[in-house]
């Protein structure tokens, strides 16, 4: 068996984690928090060095999209045009956007059941979403998977999985298949902290780092596991840390930074792509809705999510730019209605769509057709 | 035809396809430095290298799942479970990954995988290893279940597993590894999933058997035929697809059933089975259905409580004199 070569490292991050400390504390005042805003758009400002401001804008227009999208999505579900279980990912963008801005197409993306915003940040488009929230013949998935299981193979979006920590096995395996193959591919896998309370998620982590797998654990930490926080459900809240119990290099990113994501997510791929090694991630973000529609999220305090709200990755963002006379407010304003219209686009074809036929029920069970009978 | 036992057959399936398709690779629990806790596997190490038979840690959930992930993006994982009853840790991949990914996916997502080891009864290692979980497996669709009772059956099933591109359940049984029979040494030589073999042709009653219930029924059938009566033996070999037509016509050629399995008899396969019989052929029926199934307790360690819990040749020829109204 191979012998393991890859040195522990520490956490890096430390900056963004005593910032985001800020924001964990109970009660912060205005100053603190003006304070700690400040500083985050000051760290985001010094990375906006080397990328062009092409690149930088579609980053924009990304997180506005999913953004926007979202928004839509609550809108049609109180609506009851979507059904089941919905899971926004509102406050939670620049994670999606900025990590994925990092690979190529050939790159594999595996997620939870949270996954709308990496469905469109990989390369979806939110016609194929949305139709498959509606439950359309044309949705990513037939209409027989729903908000939890988008797939998309053209772009390697190999799905939303619904069992928490379900997914990261599986994008340990498909890791293994990119390194079994010979090709320089890597695999990212998205998951939500509680899922780091699995036993998948450490099994996973011991075997991709024994056998030197190319897969990117991201884990986005927004703090609750559905209604139950941090504090009460995990006895070393550093996840981080949990990387050296399997001697894995690891980071701590602030997740409300676009370009912080990016950066970090970066550094894992060439570690992936050049050493074959793995890497977790701990991106600290927060979701500005409920856990699912049906949430009423009596469990967090009203002042504790505007404190997050302060740190909206996508106005830090927008102000950013203003400030560094990348983007001036006509342009903003321009690109919000652009979204706006792919969305009601989105929205017009998932309407306008036929439901699946009747048969489909039967099909995509085996690769060979069977007897419907049985 | 060379005559060599399951082990040895099962072990020549896993070569052939390891050696025809590189797309195949083999990984479990001491499958490879080791030779195979049951000798399954020996030798394909050496053959191989490491790459393609691969020792995993023991986190079953974890390799099964990263079986699961591999066969999304081309591979074709065979991934050994060092007895079945370990698998049940590894239930969630199997059952909510590998069984629904084609169709959560709308038809994107193929898992061409094989899960394969020993399952049932084992010898006096009492309760947590020593079980027939088939029915939990047969119950999803999206999976494919199989079960074979000789050692050409094993060499043929588990090759076509192995091609196939759906999830494959392949359990072996733990007692039946030194069984020996005649098996065909052509590389090519499969048999296709869900279809049943009549074991031994008859007239007068039908014995439905899998697994190691097969070689009891035929044991039984010789008996009965000391006592004048005709059994007809099949085998399904495949749980799921289930080939329920060949049973169906048999029973309709005898108008006499019984079942016999080794696993608990609640929610049991043979408790389908006999349902479809009702369903198809109850006007054919003469006596109701007889099924016998392992005692409905967990497996006990004492050698003799074990002997009862497992049905014998003795209850199978009891329960077809019954259904032919003989006692």
């Amino acid at each position: 068996m191979s012998k393991q070569t890859a040195e522990p490292r520490s956490a890096a991050g430390a900056e963004e984690k005593s910032s985001t400390g800020v924001l964990d504390a109970p009660e912060v005042d205005p100053q603190t928090l003006k304070q700690d805003r400040d500083a985050a758009k000051q760290r985001q400002k010094g990375r906006l060095g080397g990328l062009d401001p092409e690149t930088i804008v579609d980053l924009y227009r990304q997180m506005l999209l999913i953004r926007r999208f979202e928004e839509k999505s609550a809108e049609v579900y109180s609506a009851g045009k979507i059904g089941g279980f919905c899971h926004l990912y509102i406050g939670q963008e620049a994670v999606a956007v900025g990590a994925l801005s990092a690979i190529r197409k050939d790159d594999y993306v595996l997620t939870s059941y949270r996954e709308h915003g990496q469905a469109i940040a990989k390369g979806m488009s939110p016609e194929s979403v949305m139709a498959e929230l509606y439950g359309k013949a044309t949705g990513c998935s037939k209409g027989k998977g729903g908000s939890m299981h988008m797939f998309d193979k053209e772009v390697n979006f190999l799905g939303g999985h619904a069992i928490v920590g379900g997914q990261i096995p599986l994008a340990t395996g498909v890791a293994f298949a990119a390194k079994y193959q010979e090709t320089d591919r890597v695999a990212l896998c998205f998951f939500g902290e509680a899922a780091v309370n699995q036993g998948a998620f450490h099994e996973s982590l011991n075997m991709a780092q024994l056998w030197k797998l190319p897969c990117i654990y991201i884990c986005e930490n927004n703090q609750y596991g559905m209604g139950t926080s941090l504090e009460r459900a995990m006895s070393l809240q550093d996840i981080a840390q949990k990387a050296y119990a399997y001697e894995m290099a690891s980071e701590f990113v602030d997740g409300m930074d676009v370009l912080a994501v990016r950066e970090a997510t970066v550094r894992a791929v060439e570690r992936a792509r050049k050493e074959s090694l793995p890497t977790l991630l701990e991106v600290r973000t927060y979701r500005f809705m409920g856990h699912s529609m049906s949430d009423p999220g009596n469990y967090r305090t009203r002042a504790e999510i505007e404190k997050y709200q302060e740190r909206d990755p996508i106005k830090l963002f927008s102000s950013t730019l203003k400030e560094e006379n990348i983007i001036d407010e006509p342009r903003l304003e321009q690109i919000d209605k652009e979204v706006r219209e792919q969305v009601e686009e989105a929205v017009r074809f998932a309407e306008e769509s036929p439901l699946p036929a009747p048969e489909e029920l039967y099909t995509d069970i085996y690769s060979d057709p069977i007897d419907p009978t049985h | 035809m060379p005559t060599i036992t399951i082990r040895e057959a099962l072990n020549q399936a896993i070569r052939e396809e390891l050696a025809r398709d590189e797309r195949v690779f083999l990984m479990g629990e001491e499958v490879a430095a080791y030779d195979g806790a049951y000798k399954v596997t020996k030798g394909l190490l050496n053959e191989f290298g490491p790459k393609r038979v691969i020792d995993t840690p023991i986190t079953e959930l974890g390799f099964a799942g990263l079986g699961v992930g591999a066969a999304m993006v081309g591979l074709r994982p065979i991934v050994e479970f060092m007895t079945f009853n370990f698998s049940v840790l590894a239930t969630d991949q199997i059952i909510n990954s590998a069984a629904k990914m084609l169709y959560m996916s709308g038809g994107q997502f193929k898992i061409p995988i094989v899960f394969r080891g020993p399952g049932g009864s084992a010898f006096q290692v009492s309760s947590q290893h020593s079980q027939a979980l088939e029915s939990w497996y047969a119950y999803f669709p999206g999976l494919k279940v199989v079960m074979p009772s000789t050692p050409a059956d094993a060499k043929g099933l588990l090759k076509s597993s192995i091609r196939d591109d759906d999830p494959v359940i392949f359990i072996e049984q733990e007692r039946m590894y030194g069984n020996k029979g005649e098996v065909p040494d052509d590389p090519d030589f499969t048999i296709p999933l869900g279809v049943a073999d009549v074991k031994r042709e008859g007239t007068d009653v039908t014995i439905v058997a899998r697994s190691l219930m097969v070689p009891i029924a035929l044991k039984a059938a010789d008996k009965l035929q000391e006592q004048g009566v005709s059994c007809e033996v099949i085998d399904p070999r495949t749980i799921r697809p289930l080939d329920i037509e060949t049973i169906i016509q048999s029973v309709k050629k005898t108008n006499r059933v019984v079942l016999a399995e080794e696993s608990h008899p609640l929610c049991g396969v043979n408790a389908e089975i006999s349902a479809e019989i009702m369903e198809r052929a109850f006007d054919y029926l003469d006596a109701p259905v007889k099924r016998i199934s392992g005692a409905d307790v967990p497996m006990p360690y004492a050698k003799n409580l074990e002997n009862l819990a497992i049905p014998d040749v003795e209850r199978v020829v009891a329960a077809v004199r019954e259904v032919a109204y003989l006692d």
